[in-house]
């Protein structure tokens, strides 16, 4: 069965351009309010949803995450609710991957066979869950392997030539390439070691590349476009949406992803 | 008994690697030199002789005569880490690991603190080393742990106030956790427990073992014979794995781990994340963890803030779920009694983590009679808590 993240990639590839990964964080400020935001997103450009599940403790994220994944716990956000979120979301469409991204707990909490049975259910494509690295996924794989979701693999500037390998095998649908060693909302990497590592991850691979961390303004997006099969942004649309509401989120993705799907040189 | 974790830093269930991909190069690096230290006698010998002339060891075990006369039962004596350099055993860790960070190359130390005895601790071993040091503390500490605040400063720490999450000790490990994501090249993270990810529960376990070797030769010593039981106070877990280590093959001899009650285990204001915790993941491994029914990490509560943590170290988490260790509780009103109780009795302030352990102590003495033998470790000393005490006295000092 071929998923929506091979078709949406297959379709970028067609038309030879890079595509757009926008995340937001389920549940901020309020389960509706991110619920309309994120059913927005498709027309403003993003080829895939990246949907953030709120934790107490985010120790791979800025403060502009955090923030509001504890302004999501607030409203009462849980893994559930987050999983309502894609339910709604698939009510209009079907062709926009969901990828959530969280840490391990709560899922772990909820037990890996159950999180993996509920997210195939409401319509969810593949997870990214941050501290869950190649030695300690296995049990989440599995259960992942047998509804046919994507479980994907980090990485980083710190992953050499020889840890690659373990980190490619097993990951499916795309490989996202962490592109500075830091957090998120950090400033951005270099373009020349983008390029090169990204070269290195696809042949390693065989997968789509996107990358993120540190990609802030269109100029930026442009430039990651030009390595990268999709570019990622967060903490900047998080932060928008916090700061100035939906029109202005929706416009900053309008203008990254325009930014980003520019046809290849 | 004693040859886990296993390769992937496994006590049972419990521990692991639970980092993001970007620690991960850098952790397997850490554990590569530890191996290769662990072996090395040269790398030892240094140890011994920080231990012996800088932090003064061996610390005593002491026959706490006036307290055994109190508990009407067996004889109750205190390992005296409470007499080490720094005020407590986190110096014994600190050494060990700064001086596998000098053999590593790295230096820039980062650190986490509480209370702030790691964090004295790492600042002193830094500044003996001649190592840059870092250390993370949540603003709320800061606030109410103003004396080591300022000692750290006075050691050449930079100390960096953490006003992320609730601002207080797992918040700080969140940020050094962060720090070190983004400097992982030339920086060596000095965890002050025996939690985190692997290697770190079996580094420091190791380095705080020197605590239960030394026991176990003074109680042969003085009494000819292995303790009916050995009571230590949790938090992370260090001292108590720290003492325990070494008994645990021998099974006659019972290990007490005493969790901070808080306002009581029944409540949600305490810190007993075994007694009220359930399993999880947080800062780098699988162990017991206090959390709500969505598993999301709930607030810690206790009066001595170097229990104040929602996780313990996941030997412990191993050797609770097997029932090779005990683990009960004291509330903050015990402990404060037993604070005073202690320094009127033996003329010894113990720390307020420490003196979680003495009315368990004092339980089992009755339970075990006259004939009963117990080592309770007195892990710090009590000068940083003074001016809690103070004021819950309603005393101005």
């Amino acid at each position: 069965m071929t998923t929506r993240i091979d078709k949406t990639f297959a379709r970028l590839k067609a038309a030879d351009q890079s595509g757009f990964v926008a995340y937001i964080m389920g549940g901020d400020p309020s389960h509706s309010a991110s619920l309309e935001l994120m059913k927005a997103l498709p027309d403003a450009g993003a080829d895939i949803i990246e949907l953030g599940m709120p934790f107490t403790d985010p120790a791979a994220d800025g403060p502009v995450i955090e923030l509001a994944g504890l302004r999501a716990l607030k409203s009462d956000t849980t893994v559930r609710s987050v999983l309502d979120m894609a339910v709604a979301f698939r009510e209009d469409n079907d062709s926009t991957p969901i990828i959530l991204m969280g840490y391990a707990n709560p899922i772990h909490h909820m037990g890996y066979a159950a999180f993996a049975a509920s997210a195939k259910d409401a319509g969810v494509d593949g997870a990214i869950i941050v501290d869950l690295p190649p030695e300690e996924d296995g049990e989440l794989r599995a259960a992942f392997e047998a509804h046919d979701l994507a479980l994907i693999r980090l990485a980083t500037p710190t992953t050499n030539d020889a840890r690659l390998p373990t980190v490619v095998a097993g990951t499916k649908g795309f490989v996202y390439y962490v592109s500075v060693a830091g957090i998120t909302g950090a400033a951005k990497g270099e373009n020349a070691a983008i390029s090169d590592a990204v070269e290195r991850i696809r042949t390693a691979s065989g997968l789509p590349v996107v990358v993120g961390f540190g990609i802030k303004t269109p100029e930026q997006s442009a430039q990651v476009a030009t390595h990268a099969d999709a570019v990622v942004v967060g903490s900047a649309i998080v932060d928008a949406f916090h700061k100035n509401g939906k029109d202005a989120a929706l416009s900053l993705v309008k203008n990254l992803s325009r930014a980003a799907q520019v046809k290849r040189p | 008994m004693s040859n886990y974790p296993d390769e992937n830093g496994r006590f049972g269930s419990f521990g692991g690697r639970y980092v993001a991909e970007t620690l991960m190069p850098p952790i397997l690096a850490l554990e590569a030199a530890y191996k290769q230290a662990r072996k090395d006698p040269t790398f030892w010998a240094e140890f011994d002789n920080f231990a012996q002339h800088y932090v003064g060891r061996p610390s005593p075990l002491y026959f706490a005569e006036r307290l055994t006369e109190y508990g009407k039962g067996a004889k109750i004596y205190l390992k005296r880490e409470d007499l080490n350099h720094t005020g407590a055993h986190k110096i014994n860790n600190v050494l060990g690991q700064l001086l596998l960070a000098k053999r590593m190359g790295k230096k820039r130390i980062i650190a986490e603190t509480g209370a702030g005895q790691h964090g004295v601790a790492t600042a002193t071993m830094a500044a003996r080393l001649g190592m840059d040091c870092i250390v993370f503390m949540g603003a709320v500490d800061i606030e109410r742990q103003k004396p080591n605040v300022f000692r750290m400063k006075l050691l050449g720490a930079e100390v960096r106030s953490v006003t992320s999450g609730t601002s207080t000790l797992k918040d700080a490990m969140n940020d050094a956790l962060r720090d070190w994501v983004t400097h992982a090249e030339e920086t060596f993270y000095c965890i002050g427990t025996v939690a985190g990810p692997h290697p770190y529960p079996e580094m420091v376990r190791d380095f705080q073992s020197i605590i239960g070797r030394e026991a176990k030769a003074q109680i042969l010593k003085a009494e000819n014979r292995l303790p009916d039981a050995v009571v230590a106070c949790i938090g992370g877990g260090s001292n108590a794995m720290g003492i325990f280590h070494e008994f645990i093959d021998d099974k006659d001899v019972r290990l007490i781990g005493v969790e901070a009650a808080g306002r009581g285990v029944d409540t949600d204001e305490h810190a007993a994340s075994l007694t009220g915790g359930a399993p999880g993941i947080l800062h780098g491994n699988r162990t017991y963890l206090l959390q709500d029914e969505h598993g999301q990490i709930n607030d810690a509560h206790s009066i001595s803030a170097g229990l104040d943590y929602p996780g313990i170290g996941p030997e412990h988490s191993y050797l609770h779920e097997i029932g090779r260790a005990e683990y009960v509780s004291c509330t903050d009103t015990e402990a404060v009694d037993a604070f005073q109780l202690c320094t009127k009795l033996e003329g010894i302030i113990p720390a307020l983590e420490s003196a979680h352990a003495i009315p368990r102590t004092l339980d089992l003495a009755k339970e075990l009679g006259e004939h009963g033998l117990i080592i309770m470790n007195m892990s710090g000393r009590g000068d940083k808590d003074v001016n809690t005490i103070a004021s819950l006295m309603g005393v101005e000092i």
